[in-house]
C-alpha cells in the first residue's frame, strides 16, 4: 500500500509551530509521503511560501497529542532530538495530522525496499554517487604510521564459538597463529567482562582459551551496550530537557544515566588497543559478542586515534564506510528509535552515537588534529537516525544488495562532498598532524556534548558567533591580502613544534 | 633564613600526580628565602612561592624514600619523595616555617624588587584611580554626593575614605545609620547606571535584633529611594539564606522589616556562609585530586560538594539584581552580614553584567579595586596570608573569579580578557607578591604604608597584556552599558579545569585555540611591521636605479 493512500487530511491552514528557542511561526501544514512541511504563507500561485519546517517524516521520535474544545495539540519528538509543536485548528484535522504521521512512521519501520525511495531535497545537484571504498577485512592503520615503525595489524571479529564443551577449532587457530611471526606477542581485547564471555560459552559463545592460543594475550575491557546504553541515551536527554532542575539535581542525573562513563570507557578502550599497537608493536584483536557493535567502536576510535588518514573528511567517511557500514552494524536496528520514543525497546543501542561523541571529545582535546568539524559529526547522527539518503539504512552489505540501495538511493557522502557542501564541514583549524593523538580519558577531562545534546535547548548564537570568528581569523584573509598586495613577496605558513609560524620570504628568482 | 635547616638536596623525585605510568622526574631540590626550587635532569625549573604553601604534609616511608605532598593555595600539588627521611624531616619542619607569616612585613612584598625607580612605583599606584571611576558612572550628580564622612576612618574602619551617598542624606543620619549597622558599614554606593539612574548600593546588616529599629537608617533607604528619579521603589537584597539571617536575629542583628522602611521590596538570595563555603572547597579538591577517580565518583563528588551549586547561587543573586536595574530601574541596597563577602561578589558581578567597560582588561582592574579592596573583603583573612583563625578562610573570591570565567565561557566574544588573566589575578591573590591584597581594609593598608613599601600589581599585568587578551574579543559585541543576560540553567557551569588542574598538565587538551590565534593575529601584526621596513629598501632600490 502506498503511504500517500493513508494520509486523511493533506493540508491544515493556520498551524502554530512552536520550537524552543524560536518565536512561533502560523502557516500551513502539508503532509506528504515523506516530508511534514509548514509554509508561513498561505501559498497562493507564483507566489513563493517562505517554507519554515521541512521535516522528514521518518525523523520523528514519538507523537503525543492533546485535545482541547476544537483545536488540538500534536507535539513531535524527533530523533535528532529537537521536539516541535504543532497547535492544528479543528479536533478532526489534528487526528487525522497525528495518525497519517503515526502511521508513516509504522509502514517506515518495516525493512524492506520501501525506504529506497528517497525524496530530492531542493537545491540538490544531480551529479550523485557512492564513495568507492574498498571493503577492508583488517582495518590496518600502517599507511599512516611513521615508516620507521613496524606496522601492526588491527583484527575484528565476533567471539568464538567454543560453547559450553570447550570446543577448538585448528582453522581459526590457525589463522590468527599466520597474524604473529614466532616469538610475538598478540592482544585480544574482549569487550565484554570476564564474567560475561565466560557466560556466553552457556550459549554457544565463548572466548579464547589461553591454552590453545598461547602467543595471544587476552583483555577484558566491558563495555556498555544493548538495552543499557539505550536507557542510558534517554536518561541523559531526559536530563538535559529538564532546565528547570536545581544543579545538585542536575549532576545527580547526569551521574546515574552514566553517559559519560561510557564516553569515558570507550575513549580508554580505544587507547588500549592503540597503544597495544602504537608502544607494544603488537597486533590487536578486537571483538565482544557479534562483532558488530562494541567491536566497531574500538576499532574506529583506535584508528582515529592512531591514524592520521582517519582525521581527513575523506578519510572518516572512509574510515565509516568500512568500521561501521560494511563491517555490518545493524544501523537499521540499532537506529530505530532515538531517545523520546515511548516503543517498547527492541535492539535500539546508540552505539554510532557514542562513537560520534568520542571523536568529538578529541576534536575537542585536539582542536587541529581533525580536519571535519562539529557539523559533520552532528549531521552523521541526524542522518544514521533518519536521512533522505540510503547510507545507513539495512543492517548490513547483504540486505543492503537485496534492497538495491545502491541503485534507488543517494549517497550521503556524494552530497557531504559538493564543494559548496564540502565546506560547511570543514574545520578551519585544521593542520595535518602525523602523530598519535592520545587523549586525556580522567573525568575532568570528558565533556558533555554540548552541541548535540543542547542543540534544541538553549541558544547557541554566542557561541556561533565566535566560532565564526575564529573561522574569519583563521581564514588567512591577512596572509592572502599580503600576497596580492607585495608580489615579490609570498607568505607562507608551516608548522613547527606543533605551534603555527608565518614566514614570510621573496619569490624565489627575485633579489 | 634562620628556619631553613636544609638549602639543598639531591636526588629528590618529583611525581606526576595524574601520570598512571607512575613516572617521576630526578632533580635537586632548593629552599630560598622565598622560594622552593626543584629543577629536574633536564634543567626544568618548578618554582613554588612559600606564600603559596597551603599544606605540607610527610607520608610514611617507603622503599624509593620519604613522601612529602605540598598543596598550594593556586591548587598546584607537588608529590616529591626524599631518598632520606631525616632529610626530608628537615625539608618539612624549614617549609612548615617558611610558609607561615607572623607578620605582614615578613611577607615577600615587602622584599620584592622589581627594579623600578620610586616615581615609577607612585605611578604604578596611581594607574587605577576610583574617584576618577566614579566619576565615568556620572557621580557625584545633583542625586548623588561624595560624603567626608568617613575621613578618618571614624564612622566606619572598614570602608574606603570616599564614599558616595545621597545627597539628601545628612551627616546625622550617615551617622545614625551606621551605628545601626553591623561593623558600622552603612549603605553606600557601589555601582550608579547612568542611564537608569538607578544604583547598586552596599552595607551590612541592620542591628534589629528583634523589634529594634532605626529612624536614621530609615531615612538613608528612603534618601536613597529618592535618589533614584525612575522608580521610588528599591530592592533589598538580602543575599543570605533565610534561615541565617533569622538566627541573626537572636544576636540582636537580622534583616529589615519591611513594614518599617517605606517603599523597599526585600528579597533573600541565599548564598552560604564563607564556612560553607571553605568546606564545599575543600570537599571539590577532595574529589578532583583522586588518582584513578571514575567518572561517576567524580560526578557525585561534584555534587556532593556544592561547589557549583554555590557559584550558580552567586550568579543567579547577580542576575536578580540586574534585572531589577536594568527592567525595573530600581535601585538595589544589597548586604549580608558584614557586607563584606557576598555582598562583594553580588555587586561585582552585577555591575559586570551591566557595564561593558568592566569587561575590559583596565575595566577589570578597577571593579576589583572598587568592590572588593577598597570596600574591605578581607583578603588577608580569607586567603590566609598571616598566619591566622583557620575558620576565617574562605575561597570567596575565588568563587567571584570563577563565575566570571563562567560568563567569558558563555559568551566568547564579550571580555576583552582571557582566563590566563583570571588565573593570574587568581596567583598574586595568594602570593603576596604585590602590595593590592594585602590586609583586610583600607586603613590598615594605609598603616602598613603599602604604596611606599610595595608595588602595584596593575601596572605588571597591563605591561603583559598581550597575554591576557581574549582573541575573540569584540568591542561591537556589547557597547557601553549593554546589559550581559547569562543564562544561568545548570548545565551551563561546568567544572573549572584550567583553574583546579592549571598545574596538571596531563589533563589538558593538547591543543589550545587560542594560543593560536593569539600567535596569528601576532604573526600576522610582525609581517605588517616586516613589509613596511621591507619596502624601504625597495623603494629606494626603485629610486636609485631611476636616477642612474
Amino acid at each position: 500500500m502506498e503511504f500517500s493512500e493513508l494520509i486523511k487530511t493533506a493540508t491544515v491552514e493556520n498551524v502554530l509551530l512552536s520550537c524552543a528557542g524560536l518565536p512561533a511561526v502560523k502557516g500551513t501544514l502539508c503532509i506528504t509521503s515523506h516530508h511534514l512541511l509548514l509554509s508561513s504563507c498561505p501559498g497562493g500561485d507564483g507566489q513563493a511560501g517562505t517554507v519554515e519546517l521541512w521535516l522528514l517524516i521518518r525523523n520523528v521520535d514519538a507523537v503525543e497529542k492533546r485535545l482541547a474544545n476544537s483545536s488540538g495539540t500534536i507535539t513531535l519528538r524527533c530523533k535528532d532530538l529537537k521536539v516541535l509543536q504543532l497547535e492544528i485548528p479543528g479536533m478532526e484535522e489534528c487526528l487525522n495530522i497525528a495518525s497519517s504521521i503515526e502511521v508513516r512512521f509504522w509502514v517506515g519501520s518495516e525493512p524492506g525496499p520501501s525506504h529506497a525511495r528517497v525524496q530530492r531535497l531542493a537545491g540538490e545537484s544531480g551529479r550523485l554517487q557512492w564513495l568507492e571504498a574498498p571493503p577492508i577485512l583488517w582495518g590496518s592503520p600502517s599507511s599512516g604510521c611513521p615508516p620507521s615503525l613496524a606496522p601492526q595489524a588491527m583484527l575484528r571479529s565476533s567471539q568464538p564459538l567454543t560453547g559450553p564443551n570447550r570446543k577448538r577449532c585448528r582453522e581459526d587457530e590457525t589463522l590468527l597463529g599466520t597474524v604473529l611471526d614466532e616469538g610475538e606477542r598478540g592482544f585480544i581485547i574482549d569487550t565484554r567482562s570476564a564474567q560475561a564471555a565466560k557466560q556466553a560459552r552457556m550459549t554457544g559463545g565463548g572466548t579464547e582459551p589461553k591454552s590453545s592460543y598461547p602467543q595471544w594475550r587476552r583483555l577484558h575491557r566491558p563495555l556498555e551496550r544493548g538495552r543499557p546504553l539505550q536507557e542510558s541515551f534517554i536518561k541523559l536527554v531526559d536530563a538535559c530537557n529538564d532546565t528547570a532542575i536545581n544543579m545538585d539535581r542536575w549532576l545527580n542525573r547526569l551521574e546515574s544515566c552514566r553517559w559519560l562513563s561510557h564516553v569515558k570507557a570507550a575513549l580508554s578502550t580505544a587507547c588500549l588497543a592503540a597503544q597495544c599497537m602504537d608502544r607494544e608493536e603488537a597486533n590487536v584483536l578486537v571483538h565482544g559478542a557479534e562483532g558488530t557493535d562494541t567491536t566497531l567502536l574500538v576499532t574506529a576510535l583506535a584508528q582515529v586515534i592512531l591514524d592520521p588518514s582517519c582525521r581527513t573528511l575523506v578519510g572518516f567517511q572512509g574510515l565509516l564506510e568500512r568500521e561501521w557500514i560494511e563491517a555490518g552494524h545493524p544501523f537499521h536496528l540499532r537506529c530505530a528509535r532515538s531517545a523520546y520514543s515511548h516503543a517498547r525497546l527492541k535492539q535500539e543501542a546508540p552505539l554510532f552515537l557514542l562513537f560520534l561523541d568520542c571523536v568529538w571529545q578529541l576534536s575537542r582535546q585536539f582542536p587541529f588534529s581533525l580536519e571535519f568539524s562539529e557539523c559533520l559529526l552532528l549531521t552523521l547522527f541526524d542522518n544514521a537516525y533518519a536521512s533522505a539518503y540510503g547510507t545507513f539504512l539495512c543492517n548490513n552489505e547483504k540486505e543492503r544488495c537485496l534492497c538495491k540501495v545502491k541503485e534507488n538511493t543517494h549517497s550521503l557522502w556524494a552530497w557531504l562532498n559538493q564543494p559548496g557542501e564540502r565546506k560547511k564541514y570543514l574545520n578551519p583549524l585544521y593542520l595535518p598532524n602525523a602523530l598519535v593523538i592520545w587523549p586525556s580519558v580522567e573525568p575532568q577531562s570528558i565533556q558533555l556534548w554540548q552541541g548535540l545534546f543542547f542543540r534544541w535547548i538553549r541558544s547557541s548564537q554566542y557561541l556561533d558567533e565566535a566560532w565564526a570568528e575564529i573561522q574569519r581569523k583563521v581564514g588567512s584573509g591577512l596572509v592572502q591580502q599580503i600576497n596580492k598586495k607585495h608580489q615579490n613577496w609570498v607568505c607562507v605558513c608551516h608548522l613547527e613544534n606543533n605551534d603555527w609560524l608565518l614566514r614570510f620570504q621573496p619569490v624565489q628568482g627575485q633579489t | 633564613l634562620e628556619f631553613i635547616l636544609t638549602t639543598r638536596q639531591e636526588q629528590v623525585k618529583l611525581l606526576d600526580r595524574f601520570s598512571t605510568s607512575n613516572k617521576s622526574l630526578t632533580g635537586t631540590l632548593y629552599l630560598t628565602a622565598t622560594h622552593l626550587l626543584f629543577i629536574d635532569s633536564s634543567q626544568r625549573e618548578t618554582w613554588i612561592l612559600h606564600h603559596h604553601i597551603a599544606a605540607v604534609e610527610k607520608l610514611p616511608l617507603t622503599t624509593s624514600g620519604c613522601p612529602l605532598v605540598i598543596q598550594c593555595k593556586n591548587f598546584r600539588i607537588v608529590h616529591f619523595v626524599v631518598p632520606r627521611e631525616r632529610d626530608c624531616h628537615d625539608i618539612y619542619n624549614s617549609l612548615l616555617q617558611l610558609s607561615r607569616t607572623a607578620k605582614y612585613e615578613e611577607l615577600y612584598a615587602f622584599s620584592y624588587n622589581p627594579k623600578q625607580n620610586e616615581s615609577e612605583q607612585v605611578k604604578g599606584w596611581q594607574l587605577i584611580d576610583l574617584a576618577e571611576e566614579y566619576k565615568r558612572m556620572g557621580v557625584p550628580n545633583s542625586n548623588w554626593q561624595l560624603s567626608d564622612a568617613n575621613r578618618d576612618y571614624k564612622i566606619c574602619e572598614t570602608y574606603p575614605k570616599e564614599l558616595y551617598v545621597p545627597r539628601t542624606a545628612s551627616k546625622p543620619i550617615i551617622v545614625g545609620s551606621s551605628k545601626f549597622r553591623s561593623k558600622g558599614r552603612f549603605p553606600v554606593l557601589s555601582y550608579y547606571h547612568k542611564n537608569k539612574e538607578a544604583a547598586i548600593c552596599r552595607c551590612s546588616q541592620p542591628l534589629s535584633g528583634f523589634s529594634a529599629r532605626c529612624l536614621e537608617d530609615e531615612h538613608m533607604l528612603q534618601a536613597i529611594s529618592k535618589a533614584n528619579p525612575s522608580n521610588r521603589y528599591m530592592y533589598v537584597m538580602d543575599t543570605r539564606p533565610k534561615l541565617n539571617a533569622m538566627a541573626n536575629r537572636a544576636a540582636g542583628k537580622g534583616y529589615e522589616n519591611e513594614d518599617n522602611y517605606s517603599n523597599i521590596r526585600f528579597q533573600f538570595v541565599g548564598i552560604e556562609n564563607i564556612h560553607v563555603m571553605r568546606s564545599s572547597l575543600q570537599k571539590l579538591l577532595e574529589v578532583s585530586g583522586t588518582k584513578g577517580l571514575s567518572v561517576n565518583d567524580f560526578l557525585s563528588g561534584l555534587e556532593n560538594s556544592g561547589w557549583l551549586r554555590h557559584i550558580k547561587a552567586v550568579l543567579d543573586a547577580a542576575v536578580f539584581l540586574v534585572k531589577a536595574i536594568a527592567v525595573e530601574s530600581a535601585s538595589v541596597l544589597v548586604h549580608c552580614s558584614d557586607g563584606w563577602d557576598r555582598t562583594s561578589q553580588v555587586c561585582s558581578l552585577g555591575a559586570l553584567l551591566l557595564d561593558s567597560y568592566y569587561r575590559t582588561i583596565r575595566g577589570f582592574m578597577v571593579l576589583i579595586e572598587k568592590d572588593w579592596i577598597s570596600f574591605g573583603h578581607k583578603f588577608s583573612d580569607r586567603c590566609c596570608q598571616l598566619d591566622g583563625d583557620p575558620k576565617e578562610i574562605s575561597p570567596v573570591f575565588t568563587q567571584f573569579l570563577e563565575s566570571v570565567w563562567n560568563l567569558t565561557e558563555q559568551f566568547p566574544q564579550a571580555f576583552e580578557y582571557n582566563e590566563a588573566f583570571l588565573l593570574q589575578i587568581h596567583e598574586h591573590v595568594h602570593s603576596c607578591q604585590f602590595g593590592n591584597f594585602l590586609g583586610n581594609c583600607q586603613k590598615e593598608r594605609e598603616e602598613l604604608k603599602l604604596k611606599e613599601k610595595t608595588y602595584s600589581l596593575w601596572p605588571f599585568l597591563l605591561d603583559e597584556q598581550k597575554r591576557y587578551q581574549n582573541p575573540l574579543y569584540n568591542p561591537d559585541f556589547s557597547p557601553e552599558l549593554t546589559l550581559l543576560e547569562p543564562n544561568t540553567v545548570s548545565f551551563n557551569f561546568k567544572f573549572w579545569r584550567n583553574m583546579y588542574h592549571q598545574f596538571d598538565r596531563s589533563m589538558h587538551p593538547r591543543q589550545s585555540v587560542f594560543n593560536l590565534i593569539m600567535n596569528m593575529s601576532e604573526q600576522n601584526k610582525q609581517l605588517e611591521q616586516d613589509i613596511k621596513e621591507l619596502e624601504v629598501p625597495i623603494i629606494a632600490t626603485a629610486v636609485f636605479i631611476v636616477l642612474f
